[in-house]
C-alpha cells in the first residue's frame, strides 16, 4: 500500500473529517490508492441504510434531505449525504448549490455533506457514487443519503444503488404522471407529493396512486383463482394502491404516495417512518440481504472490468492494434479478428503477468 | 485532470449575493466544479463545507467590511483541519492595504470591485497548476 494512503486510512479510522472526504476524492477521482481504499472499506459495509432521494430539478429534495437528516439526528443516528448534479457538457464545469438548503445541518458533527458533479462518469456514475456512499458507510454513518436530479438514465441508476428509493414529484413538474420519465416509477420505494401548497397535489396524488393500482391490478390476472377478485378494489385502484400501502406484507411492498410541505416542515416524520417501514420490509422479506448479495457480485465484475481494461488496454497494445490499422481499411481483416489476435497475444496480461 | 473545487461563499450580514453567483457562474463557465453555500455564512460553516468538500479553492465574495477577522479566521479553521493547502482567495470592497496585509499572512490574492471574472479564473489557473506540479514533483511520479 502507498505510504499516503495507510496514513490516510489511519487517520480515517481515527475519525478525522479531512480523511474522510480525501478518501471521497481518491474514490472520485480514481486516483492511486482507489483500490486500497475501497478493500479496507469492504468489512466495514452494511451498517448505513442508504437512501435515494430523486425527483425532477427543483422539487424540493435537497429541503427534504436537510430534514429528514434532522430528524435522523434527532434519534440519535448519524447521516452522510451525498448530492450529485450534473456537469456542464460543454465547459466540463458543474454549479452544485444543494448546500444552501442544507444550513441547519451544516455545523453538526454528526453530518458530512459532499457535492458530487455527473462528470463524463468514467466507469459510470452509479458505480462511482456507490463507492462514494460505501467509503461514508465504512466511516461509520448511520443513515447515508444520496440526492440526484432525476433527468437522466443515469440518475435514476444512482437511485437504484439505494436500498431505499423516494422519488420527490412537485404538482408542476406536469399536467400528469404521464409526463414523468420511465423508469422513475419502477425505481419508487416511496413516492413523495411535495409543495403541497401548491394546487394541483391531491390529484396528483391519486394519478400516481391509481397508477400504482392499476399496475398491481394487472397483476391480480396471474392470481391463483382462489384469492378471487375483490370487486370493489378492482374498481377503484387507487383506493386500493392506498389501502395496500398500509399492510405489512412480508413479501410484497407497495410504494405509499406521501404529501409534504417541505418548505413549512410538514410530512417529513411520516417520509422517515415510510423509511423505516420499507427498511423492516426488505429486512423481513429477505430483499434486503439478496440486493446487498447482488451488489458485491455487481462489484466483483465491475473490478473485473476495470482491471481487464487497465491490463490488457494500455499504449503499448493500443499500439498494436494501430499498426493493424491499414489491414483494417483495405478490408482484409475485421475489427474481431484483430480484438481475437489481440487477446491471444496479451491475453496473458490480464491474469497480472508482464510482457 | 480533475476539474478545479471551488468552494464559493458570502459571509457577514449584508443582504445579497449577486456578486457570488456571477463569480460561481463565471467559475462554473471556466470548467470548475463550484459549490455554492448561500447567503450569511460563519467562517465556521465555510471552513466546515470546504473540508468536507475537499474543495482546492474558497472563493469568498465580502462586503462588509470584516476581511480583516473573517479572512484569518476561515484560514485558521481550515488548517485546523489539516487543510493548510487550500488558497483562499476572493473579492469585494477591501482597501489596497488590507488586501497586502492579508498576503502577507499567506491569504490568496483578492480582487477589487469591477475586476473581470476572467482575472480570477486565470489566478486560480495558475495557482492549481503548480500546486499539481509541485505535488507531482514531490512524490517522485
Ligand atoms: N411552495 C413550496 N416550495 C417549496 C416546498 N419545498 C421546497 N420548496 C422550495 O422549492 C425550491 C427548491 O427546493 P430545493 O430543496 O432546493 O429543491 P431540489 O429538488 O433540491 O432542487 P435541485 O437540487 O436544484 O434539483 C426552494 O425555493 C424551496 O424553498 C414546498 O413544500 N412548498
Ligand atoms: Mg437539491
Amino acid at each position: 500500500m502507498l505510504a499516503p494512503v495507510e496514513k490516510l486510512l489511519k487517520d480515517f479510522d481515527a475519525g478525522t473529517t479531512f480523511a474522510l472526504a480525501r478518501a471521497v476524492s481518491i474514490v472520485e477521482n480514481q486516483r492511486p490508492g482507489v483500490d486500497d481504499i475501497l478493500a479496507s472499506m469492504h468489512p466495514r459495509l452494511g451498517k448505513a441504510r442508504r437512501i435515494g432521494i430523486t425527483g425532477p430539478p427543483g422539487a424540493g429534495k435537497s429541503t427534504i434531505t436537510n430534514l429528514l437528516t434532522r430528524e435522523f439526528r434527532n434519534a440519535g443516528l448519524t447521516v452522510g449525504i451525498v448530492c450529485v448534479d450534473p456537469t456542464s457538457p460543454f465547459t466540463g464545469g458543474a454549479l452544485l448549490g444543494d448546500r444552501v438548503r442544507m444550513e441547519s445541518i451544516a455545523l453538526d458533527d454528526g453530518v458530512f455533506i459532499r457535492s458530487m458533479a455527473t462528470r463524463g462518469s468514467l466507469g459510470g456514475l452509479a458505480s462511482t457514487t456507490r463507492e462514494v456512499a460505501d467509503v461514508l458507510d465504512g466511516f461509520g454513518y448511520d443513515r447515508v443519503i444520496i440526492e440526484t436530479v432525476g433527468v437522466g438514465q443515469s440518475e435514476l441508476d444512482v437511485a437504484r444503488t439505494a436500498d431505499s428509493t423516494v422519488v420527490v414529484l412537485v404538482p408542476e413538474s406536469g399536467d400528469s404522471i404521464q409526463t414523468l420519465k420511465a423508469g422513475v416509477m419502477e425505481i419508487a420505494d416511496i413516492f413523495v407529493v411535495n409543495k403541497a401548497d401548491r394546487p394541483g397535489a391531491d390529484r396528483l396524488r391519486n394519478d400516481v396512486e391509481l397508477m400504482l393500482g392499476l399496475r398491481r391490478g394487472a397483476s391480480y390476472g396471474n392470481m391463483p383463482a382462489h384469492h378471487g377478485v375483490d370487486l370493489k378494489r378492482a374498481m377503484n385502484p387507487a383506493r386500493a394502491a392506498r389501502e395496500d400501502a398500509k399492510l405489512e406484507s412480508p413479501d410484497k411492498w407497495t410504494p405509499p404516495v406521501l404529501s409534504s410541505i417541505a418548505a413549512k416542515g410538514e410530512g417529513i416524520k411520516e417520509i422517515a417512518e415510510s423509511l423505516d417501514r420499507h427498511f423492516g420490509y426488505l429486512e423481513r422479506s429477505g430483499e434486503l440481504r439478496q440486493r446487498r448479495r447482488e451488489r458485491m457480485v455487481e462489484r466483483v465484475v465491475e473490478v473485473v472490468e476495470k482491471r481487464m481494461r487497465q491490463r490488457i488496454l494500455d499504449a503499448d497494445t493500443v499500439a498494436w492494434v494501430k499498426g493493424r490499422v491499414d489491414e483494417l481499411e483495405s478490408g482484409s481483416v475485421t475489427p474481431y479478428v484483430v480484438a481475437d489476435d489481440l487477446l491471444k497475444k496479451f491475453g496473458h496480461l490480464v491474469t497480472g503477468a508482464t510482457k | 485532470m480533475r476539474p478545479i473545487r471551488v468552494l464559493v461563499a458570502k459571509p457577514g450580514l449584508d443582504g445579497h449575493d449577486r456578486g457570488a453567483k456571477v463569480v460561481a457562474a463565471a467559475l462554473r463557465d471556466a470548467g470548475m466544479e463550484v459549490i455554492y453555500t448561500g447567503l450569511h455564512q460563519t467562517p465556521e460553516m465555510i471552513a466546515t463545507a470546504a473540508v468536507q468538500e475537499d474543495a482546492d479553492v474558497i472563493g469568498l465574495s465580502i462586503l462588509s467590511g470584516a476581511h480583516m477577522t473573517l479572512i484569518p479566521r476561515v484560514r485558521q479553521l481550515v488548517e485546523a483541519q489539516g487543510r493548510d493547502d487550500i488558497l483562499i482567495t476572493g473579492g469585494g470592497i477591501i482597501p489596497r492595504e488590507d488586501m497586502d496585509a492579508l498576503q502577507a499572512q499567506g491569504i490568496g490574492r483578492l480582487f477589487g470591485p469591477g475586476t473581470p471574472t476572467t482575472e480570477l479564473v486565470d489566478y486560480i489557473k495558475d495557482w492549481f497548476a503548480s500546486r499539481e506540479a509541485r505535488d507531482t514533483a514531490k512524490s517522485g511520479t
